[in-house]
């Protein structure tokens, strides 16, 4: 079975432009979604208590409101349903320090009355640890794009670093835009997909661009867009081949995985979905835009091997004796 | 067929993680199993901080003891003695007695002493307020990692984190109580102290505020058995609870449950001194600042044991007995972040990701065979052997498999194959030239490699920076996948090259191309 015709050549170059559109359209969309909605922190990075609740019948919402409004701490809860009619979850803003009494066994007090209930899941952070967990967060998105660039750079070339850069920022730009526009309560396994993510688009991105690195060492055309498109065309199968089978797996994550990997997988989804495009539509033109030169390259890569030839030829010598 | 370098080491690595996987899987007895994580298992995980600069307070309160026993015991007269936020001060009636406070202040280490005339002041160096406080956390790991033992629950975890951070972490928790029952066991101070009554004023206390009180030099405590009650009590302690050698339960003469403690030879000493000189007036035994007995004192006490009654359940008096045996807390603790799940939640959670890693696991199976043909069986062959040597890696390392890790393992499915993939795109590429099977294999695999390590290696960058910032369940996610890459740089390049080497003579007389690679054999 083949998807893709392996004799034909697509013209990814000549459609960059319209995809360079509709990408700054998304990425200005997610940019426009977190600055006017925003992120919606969960208690992981905000601070604060959820409680998950499962009753032995429909939990009665209502009731339940109507119990917690007793008690001031309890101001600003917010009930929701949580995967199924009979379990709910009720967050609240505030978190308590006392280790004998928390914000939990209050609620499990306050909620007496409401129904057979067993308490499954209380996480309760404290806001220091909350700031704590946000600056970890962001600093750790930070430290692993800088250290995937520094390692396309050593790797590849300058150029190449900083368009799956670029790509990469795109891709996590979109995802966070996917996450404010569905309301996604962004906590530790969020951030754990946003860094996922990072590799796995890089994965994608890296594949190309060891292609069009072998194309440009290996064929005889100047022509860039040419050669890219050469390329892309040839890794094409694989890009959407890897991209469907983890597609599947994360697919069946976020159907069977049950409500609490549901951030973590929608995340993963809307990552590989991106992480895929970008790949062929936003890291190529960019390396080309950013003036990847094949002459300039063939030349560097020529004195390279020159050089690795002098030193050899040096060290026969000196082996020899000759020196 | 042949045997090769690759396909032995390959075998050897199935073997590796049949064998040591197994444990796992069947839960057998022996052998290193995979641990479960809390958000898997059920169970309480707390990160406790400590107010250290209580545990320095308390260091100046037992200074203040200490001089208050020794000038008592030498008739020296001092005035106004009594332990500040940051030190610790009193003057000296008769200045003649100014040897004999240097000879005791000489003996207690790590204070800085300013002396104008008669008036004294006593405050901790630096260098000691840093170990105090240092000394609290380690202490408070000590007793709390003490008190779990003794509770009697499966593996606590208690370790320090940060300067001044405790986690602890308790699997095996089953309900609302038994949590209950091990957060007041962890977080009680065990503190216990005798203490004096102030004779003089202790009918006026109701009528005093606390400021009143503070200028006598007393507190005013409240009762432990009936509400309401409260007593005047000098604030300097005869002596606390360092100086406890044991706590057990005991019965009185009613058969209720009490505590009887007893203290080593220099708590003896001072309690016997204590006693001996205050016949007929009152001793309070004070714990967590509560009064639990004020029982006039008869004659001098010695042998140094006592005993604490209260309305105690049989298993409130073990746990006190428990606490106070393994120690006072230095300093309070308190609570920074907790997560407990119920061992219900925890089922339900590993059957989901059980659900989603089979439905995932079978798709990605089925579609590398119908896409590949025998090409995705062997892929689906390093994929399976790729799985067991995740399982066996983590069960011969002690690691913990959480939630997030078996979402990692799930996602490592779809991603160990695409080593596969670009394999076989490359030897279907090198087909379509016309290349020879034996080339095609040789030369795919050598053009495939550099790619596939270039992208795992960002994968891997991704995932190390997650372990090192990524806290308790995350760092599962980050284990698992790491795992499950460096793994499938063996299964799917060098075991899936070592059975292409194997077949080769046979893919080559074959020249089915559709059969072993699933392509069109015409071309």
């Amino acid at each position: 079975m083949e998807f893709f015709k392996s004799t034909k050549t697509y013209d990814f170059m000549g459609k960059s432009k319209a995809a360079m559109v509709f990408s700054i359209v998304l990425v200005l969309a997610s940019y426009v979604l977190l600055f006017t909605k925003g992120l919606n922190y969960g208690v992981d990075f905000a601070g604060g208590t959820i409680v998950q609740v499962k009753y032995d019948k429909a939990a009665p919402i209502d009731l339940i409101r109507e119990k917690l409004k007793v008690n001031e701490i309890f101001h600003g809860a917010t009930i929701t349903e949580f995967g199924s009619p009979e379990e709910v979850i009720v967050r609240l803003k505030s978190s308590s320090d006392s280790v004998t009494k928390d914000v939990g066994d209050m609620a499990h007090a306050a909620l007496d009355g409401t129904g057979e209930f067993e308490i499954r899941r209380v996480d309760i952070v404290g806001p220091k640890v909350g700031s704590e967990l946000r600056e970890k967060g962001i600093m750790s998105l930070l430290l692993a794009t800088f250290g995937i660039l520094i390692y396309v750079a050593f790797r590849f070339e300058w150029r190449f670093a900083v368009a799956s850069v670029v790509a990469l920022i795109h891709d996590i730009s979109i995802a966070i835009g996917a996450i404010v526009l569905v309301g996604l309560d962004v906590n530790l396994d969020v951030l754990a997909a946003l860094l996922t993510i990072l590799g796995y688009s890089l994965n994608d991105t890296i594949i190309v661009f060891d292609r069009i690195r072998e194309g440009v060492t290996t064929s005889k055309t100047t022509d860039l867009a040419e050669s890219i498109n050469g390329s892309v065309t040839r890794t094409l199968s694989r890009t959407t081949l890897t991209s469907l089978t983890t597609f599947f797996v994360v697919f069946t994550l976020f159907m069977f995985g049950g409500e609490i990997i549901h951030g973590f997988a929608f995340t993963l989804l809307v990552g590989i979905v991106v992480g895929t495009y970008s790949s062929i539509f936003v890291a190529s033109p960019v390396l080309m835009w950013f003036g990847f030169d094949i002459k300039g390259y063939r030349g560097k890569l020529a004195e390279k091997a020159k050089r690795a030839a002098e030193k050899d030829r040096m060290r026969a010598q000196y082996e020899q004796g000759t020196i | 067929m042949k045997l090769n370098y690759r396909i032995v080491i390959f075998a050897a690595t199935i073997v590796f993680g049949i064998f040591f996987s197994i444990p796992s899987l069947l839960q057998t007895e022996k052998g290193a199993k995979i641990t479960l994580g809390l958000d898997l298992q059920g169970g309480l995980h707390m990160l406790l901080g400590v107010k250290t600069e209580e545990a320095v307070k308390s260091r100046l309160k037992s200074i203040a003891s200490g001089i208050k026993h020794y000038t008592d015991k030498n008739d020296i007269l001092i005035d106004g003695l009594s332990p500040k936020a940051e030190s610790v001060m009193f003057s000296i009636l008769d200045v003649d007695d100014t040897k004999l406070i240097d000879v005791m202040l000489k003996e207690i280490e790590g204070i800085k002493v300013d002396v104008s005339a008669e008036d004294y002041k006593i405050s901790l160096t630096p260098e000691s307020v840093i170990s105090t406080k240092k000394q609290s956390v380690d202490q408070a790991i000590e007793t709390i990692r003490n008190r779990l033992d003794q509770f009697g629950l499966a593996e606590p975890t208690v370790a320090r984190q940060g300067e001044e951070k405790i986690l602890v972490e308790l699997p095996g928790i089953k309900t609302q109580e038994e949590e209950q029952r091990a957060r007041d066991l962890i977080s009680r101070a065990a503190k216990l102290e005798m203490m004096a009554l102030d004779e003089d004023r202790k009918m006026r206390v109701y009528q005093m505020t606390e400021s009143e009180a503070a200028s006598y030099g007393d507190v005013i405590l409240p009762d432990a058995a009936q509400e309401g009650v409260k007593h005047l009590i000098k604030e300097i302690p005869i002596l606390d609870g360092g100086m406890l050698t044991d706590a057990s339960v005991g019965f009185d003469q009613s058969n209720r449950p009490q505590i009887n403690f007893s203290l080593n030879a220099e708590g003896a000493q001072i309690f016997g001194d204590f006693t001996g000189r205050n016949v007929g007036n009152h001793l309070a035994i004070v714990l967590d600042g509560e009064v639990y007995s004020a029982p006039v004192i008869n004659e001098r006490i010695g042998g140094g044991s006592g005993q604490i009654s209260g309305n105690y359940t049989l298993q409130e008096a073990q746990d006190l007995a428990i606490a106070l045996r393994s120690g006072a807390l230095l300093a309070p603790i308190y609570m920074m972040e907790k997560r407990s799940v119920g061992p219900s939640l925890g089922a339900d959670s590993i059957r989901a990701s059980l659900i989603a890693l089979l439905g995932g696991f079978l798709l990605v199976v089925i579609f590398m065979v119908v896409y590949y043909r025998s090409a995705g069986v062997i892929a689906n062959i390093a994929l399976i052997a790729n799985l067991f040597i995740i399982l066996a890696v983590m069960a011969l390392f002690g690691a913990t498999l959480t939630l997030p890790g078996m979402a990692g393992i799930v996602l490592t499915v779809g991603m160990a194959v695409d080593a596969n993939v670009i394999i076989s795109e490359r030897i279907r590429e090198l087909l379509y030239q016309g290349v020879s099977i034996h080339k095609a294999i040789e030369q795919g695999y050598e053009n495939a490699v550099r790619a596939i390590l270039d992208a795992n290696v960002t994968t891997l960058i991704a995932a190390v920076v997650l372990y090192a910032y990524g806290t308790g369940a995350i760092k599962g996610f980050a284990i698992t996948i790491s795992i499950g890459i460096l793994a499938s740089m063996i299964t799917a390049i060098l075991g899936t090259h070592g059975i292409y080497t194997m077949l080769e003579s046979r893919i080559s007389k074959s020249h089915d191309k559709a059969f072993w690679f699933g392509i069109k054999a015409d071309r």
